[in-house]
């Protein structure tokens, strides 16, 4: 169990360097200073922590799929902001506060996953309708939690620092969304679980006569999806200093870009971590690029869609194969 | 599963075959389970709020229930066939935007129906094209569909227009303002069934016609139910495909052209975010998501009944703010209804 440089792998770096280098020669320096750096970096983790959750929906295979995500970690936002406020002070216990807020959208997220891990492998709903009701029902409780408002969090020292202020020149929401996904490449690669989980991808009919208990891998998987959304609801709160329900509309395409971009096989059993990591990174240097060129949010979209339904072509076109074909 | 239901019945012995009879029976015919959702929903907010039995209220009902239906009768067709689509707001969206521009900016005497023929073109070629990528990408639809709903959407937004058309084309106005039937309450107000329902009419009958009795409609139930075994029938999966997307997005771009024509105005943000609502009326119509199933009834039904949902709550003071939960509430419970049922 050697660290492979796959195809994918190989694709994924060079367009992160293509993307750097693009961007010095058509933005000049300023895009590769490392003020820019820090700052693209810091953006990485809340649509990271997204796609890592949807790239696990989708390796449980069966159509599975995570469309709750950005939903959860914007209720896990407002529902902690709401509780925490009432019994803690931010003006006199800034870390306190922190700390507590963070705890309290880890349970919101944990049970958003466990709801969603019990509808798809207890209730038996499809991935699709569970995730889209679930979907409906987190920010229809955002928006009845803040009457449709944004809520201002203030300035709170600790949480505006982890969002926002590089240690050691790396900004720390990124360092922790590094963290989460060493330890999710490392459960997926070495643990039982994550063996279990690629085979139920695969092959349901044959994982389930091998006697792996289907249901509870797939509750586990939906659960690790919640937790994985309301840390980024964490982050959103913290380089925001505010939550709203409608924060990140589009993150849920951009969330299934960064999978599928990544090789992350939309019927299940295939999916890397550090693909996803390196995906998320060139999609977010690209997105700044665009923003250094002052091109248009909807042309963004535009270029999302069509990203979207070209990494879905190429997954399907093979070149060795073509070169063959060539050849003869 | 469904042998839970049997110990809850237990203590009345005599009771027990029927009940489980019946809820066997229900679960067969999900679209009277529709039904009896919506006599629930109309009996305890007719109760709470005598409002509510007013032909005003009925009508807007029905109103609200035409582009809402239009595009339910599209998903249907595409989860009976398997798939699922949410790009068709998109499509009705571009629709309705470039046509209402076309035809004020070059031709504004342009007929009502050379509209809705040239509207439903449009949304077939958009929708055709959706059928032909979900086939040869051999991508799941509900991403691929999501791709090209941004792709069509910022499109529209990018190069074709933000702005608002105020004053649509007369043909398109008349239209909307064409009463079927119109009814004068006691205490003088003036409500008006517009004739944009008889549209939504003949749509669920065509669509009613299709997939019963043509056979286009049998292959359509044939590859949702098992695509392998379809096409080793002889089913030819890229014209189904091609069809039911098609469909959709023809059923869309008329669904556009009636957004405007009654609500006036020409919005090209209108419509986004409502695709979801209208998979769960079909999904609460009794539709399975997972394709081979789905009636038109049913979808009717639900529509009726997210319309309801999304209508009556400020009569009986809950806050719109909840709207949204309980929409979501309720897709939950379908779905967790519906799984229940016996597999084929």
């Amino acid at each position: 169990m050697q660290f492979r440089v796959d195809r994918q792998l190989g694709f994924l770096a060079t367009v992160n360097i293509a993307v750097l280098v693009g961007g010095g020669v058509l933005v000049g320096a300023s895009f590769l200073d490392i003020y820019n750096l820090q700052s693209m970096a810091s953006q990485v983790p809340e649509l990271g922590l997204l796609a890592l959750g949807v790239m696990l929906a989708m390796m449980s295979g069966n159509g599975g799929i995570d469309l709750s995500g950005i939903a959860l970690a914007n209720l896990s936002g407002v529902f902690a902001y709401i509780v925490v406020r009432d019994h803690v002070s931010a003006d006199d216990t800034p870390l306190l506060f922190s700390w507590a807020f963070a705890g309290v959208a880890l349970l919101v997220g944990l049970a958003g996953g466990m709801l969603n891990g019990l509808l798809v492998a207890r209730a038996g709903l499809t991935p699709i309708i569970a995730t889209l009701g679930t979907q409906l029902f987190f920010t229809g409780l955002a928006v009845a939690l803040t009457n449709g408002s944004a809520v201002s969090l203030g300035y709170v020292e600790p949480l505006d620092n982890f969002g926002n202020t590089p240690m050691l020149g790396v900004p720390q929401c990124f360092a922790l969304f590094l963290a989460v996904a060493l330890v999710l490449g490392v459960v997926l690669r070495f643990s039982p679980f994550g063996l279990r989980l690629r085979l139920l991808g695969s092959n349901a009919k044959a994982a389930r006569f091998a006697g792996i208990p289907e249901k509870r891998i797939l509750f586990l998987t939906y659960t690790a999806c919640g937790v994985l959304a309301s840390v980024a609801g964490i982050v959103i709160a913290a380089r925001s200093s505010s939550v709203k329900w409608d924060y990140g509309s589009s993150y849920v395409l951009i969330a299934i870009l960064i999978a599928v971009m990544a090789g992350v096989r939309p019927e299940g059993g295939y999916g890397r971590v550090i693909c996803v990591v390196l995906s998320a990174t060139a999609l977010q240097m690209l997105s700044s690029l665009f923003n250094f060129m002052d091109i248009s949010n909807f042309f963004r979209d535009l270029a999302w869609g069509v990203l979207l339904l070209a990494f879905l072509a190429q997954s399907q076109f093979d070149p060795r194969a073509w070169f063959k074909a060539l050849r003869r | 599963m469904t042998d839970m239901t049997s110990p809850a019945t237990a203590p009345a012995p005599l009771d027990k075959p029927s009940a489980a009879r019946i809820w066997h029976w229900l679960l067969r015919h999900p679209p009277v389970f529709t039904l009896i959702m919506i006599v629930l929903v109309c009996a305890v907010v007719g109760s709470i709020n005598p409002d509510f039995w007013q032909v005003a209220n009925l009508f807007d009902i029905l109103r609200a229930s035409t582009v809402r239906g239009l595009f339910a009768l599209g998903v249907l067709v595409v989860l009976a066939s398997g798939g699922i689509d949410v790009s068709f707001t998109a499509i009705a969206a571009f629709v309705m935007y470039s046509i209402t521009m076309l035809v004020t900016n070059w031709m504004p005497d342009m007929p009502m129906p050379v509209i809705l023929v040239l509207a439903a073109a449009g949304g077939a070629c958009f929708g055709a094209l959706n059928g032909l990528l979900i086939h040869s990408l051999r991508a799941p639809s509900l991403i691929v569909t999501i791709g090209t709903q941004y792709v069509i959407r910022s499109f529209l937004l990018t190069f074709v227009g933000t702005a608002l058309f105020m004053n649509i084309p007369v043909s398109m106005e008349s239209f909307g303002k064409l009463a079927l039937f119109t009814h004068h309450s006691a205490n003088g107000t003036i409500s008006v069934l517009p004739a944009s329902v008889l549209v939504l009419a003949v749509a669920a009958v065509l669509t009613w016609w299709i997939l019963q009795r043509t056979l286009i409609g049998r292959a359509v139930y044939a590859v949702g139910g098992n695509p392998g075994i379809a096409e080793r029938l002889g089913y030819n999966l890229r014209v189904v495909h091609v069809f039911v997307f098609a469909y959709a997005g023809l059923l869309a771009g008329i669904a556009g052209i009636m957004h405007v024509s009654s609500n006036r105005l020409a919005n090209p943000f209108d419509l986004a975010g409502t695709e979801l609502e209208i998979i769960a009326a079909v999904v609460l119509g009794g539709a399975r998501i997972t394709g081979g199933s789905g009636s038109v009834i049913g979808t009717m039904l639900g529509v009726v009944l997210i319309t309801l949902v999304s209508n009556v709550l400020i009569l009986v003071g809950i806050p719109s703010t909840w709207q949204l939960a309980i929409v979501g509430v309720f897709i939950v419970l379908a779905g967790a209804v519906f799984s229940l049922r016996p597999k084929r």
